[in-house]
């Protein structure tokens, strides 16, 4: 059997970041410099991915400005005929580098968002003079006319600052901004205490989502993952396993997306030993959750099972301990009820933030 | 969309035939649409100096179709594609 070809590729160029953001999407156990791909990997595997069906690349990382090679990685992945967008927190990107990018024929910027103020996001990005340096570089990416995509990641310590990030992606020039509640996967895992909404600024911030898509209609567009600890139904992870996405890990590791390596039973293949379409066909991780076979009750008789794949197999994996069963989010699953009891708890807590550590050292200490 | 409007493709969104499944695809940020033959008919003429009266008149020539009809049609799949930013008129 033939799989339909991905649309689109999230290649994790590099795990290292001067950010420290408590929620990163990375693997707690992360790549060192020198395992990740060389320049002529990358290209090579941009060349495969145009090939195989991919359209949209995105590069990312840890932030992906930390890679030298970055105009080049660009350069060739325009070359390969994939559309390039760039996820990026800004650090590390000078105006020069930015018009290197922009030569290099570099489609769009993803600018990430830690908060509205100096203080709110030094401290969540943990790495003072962020902030500062983020508003030099998205008034260079105005400048330059980059379509720009500012993307506000948002939690208990930060949702009242919603209202302010709307504001502030249409004086950046955004065509689209992404309010992006923190999804608890990597290291977000660790810090449920510290970062988990409360029920009531979940339901807000859902309320001004839809006030603002009509007030902004024609003029910001607004997309919206809402907090989902505090859902009826999970979501549509990825677009369904293996159908749409694929990421590639900074050591070349193929996953069908940035959590897969928790769930423990699963073997992924990399990019050094296989052909991309072989491994998006063949790799027996990539067919563990495809289609709906897999699946059991309550998914099995559902009508939304088409709808939602049934949700995160990661997140069935971290809260049920089965990657196969319902994701708990589903108030069908019977963890729910523990689920949202849980996240009632968490949302109570004064945890401090665990921020995420450099690859190949230990991770730090909670910060005062 | 009036008849004078000249519909543009804006910095970052553009048209891009998808070989592997030989069709035409509008590539904007983070998205990707597959166009059938009309709307890519349509596309194809938005070039930043045709006014929509122009692309409506040279569509209603190429498919002996009246224009009148092809304006609505046109119009709605334009407009569509502006409500989500893919698309401006100048």
């Amino acid at each position: 059997m033939t799989h339909q070809p991905p649309i689109a590729m999230l290649a994790e160029l590099t795990h290292r970041c001067p950010l420290s953001c408590p929620y990163c999407s990375n693997p707690v156990e992360m790549a060192r410099q020198e395992q990740e791909l060389s320049t002529e990997d990358w290209v090579r595997v941009f060349r495969e991915a145009a090939e195989l069906g991919v359209l949209q690349l995105h590069l990312s990382g840890g932030e992906p400005a930390t890679r030298r090679d970055l105009t080049d990685l660009v350069k060739a992945a325009r070359d390969a005929g994939l559309y390039t967008n760039l996820i990026t927190s800004g650090i590390g990107l000078t105006e020069r580098r930015l018009r290197e990018l922009d030569e290099a024929g570099l489609d769009h910027i993803q600018l990430s968002l830690q908060g509205t103020t100096p203080e709110m996001a030094d401290e969540i990005g943990g790495y003072k003079g962020g902030y500062a340096r983020k508003m030099q570089v998205a008034g260079w990416i105005k400048e330059i006319g980059f379509p720009l995509t500012l993307n506000a990641v948002l939690h208990r310590r930060n949702l009242h600052q919603l209202p302010r990030a709307l504001e502030m992606a249409q004086e950046m020039g955004a065509r689209r901004i992404e309010v992006a509640t923190v999804q608890f996967h990597g290291w977000a895992l660790q810090n449920r205490d510290a970062l988990m909404p409360t029920r009531e600024q979940a339901k807000e911030a859902s309320r001004l989502v839809a006030e603002a898509r009509v007030a902004l209609k024609g003029k910001l567009v607004i997309d919206y993952v809402p907090a989902d600890y505090h859902s009826d139904y999970p979501k549509r992870c990825m677009g369904g396993w293996g159908t749409t996405g694929l990421n590639i890990a900074p050591d070349g590791v193929v996953l069908p997306c940035h959590a897969a390596q928790t769930i423990p039973h699963l073997e992924f293949w990399s990019v050094s030993d296989h052909a991309l379409g072989d491994i998006w066909q063949n790799n027996p991780a990539f067919n563990a959750y495809r289609g709906t076979d897999w699946m059991s009750e309550p998914c099995t008789s559902c009508d939304r099972k088409l709808k939602d794949f049934g949700g995160c197999r990661c997140q069935a994996m971290a809260l049920a301990g089965d990657a196969s069963v319902t994701d708990p989010v589903c108030k069908k699953s019977p963890h729910h009820p523990d689920l949202a009891a849980r996240a009632d708890a968490h949302a109570a807590s004064d945890a401090a933030l665990v921020y995420r550590s450099a690859p190949g050292k230990a991770q730090t200490e909670p910060a005062e | 969309m009036e008849g004078a409007d000249i519909p543009c493709l804006p910095r970052g969104v553009r048209l891009h035939h998808d070989k592997v499944r030989d069709a035409w695809v509008l590539l904007a940020p983070e998205r990707a649409v597959r166009l059938d033959p009309i709307g890519h008919a349509i596309l194809s003429r938005v070039d930043g100096t045709a006014s929509f009266d122009q692309i409506t008149a040279d569509l209603a020539a190429t498919y002996n179709a009246p224009q009148e009809q092809i304006a609505g049609d046109a119009a709605g799949f334009l407009n569509a594609l502006r409500e989500r930013l893919f698309l401006e008129v100048a």
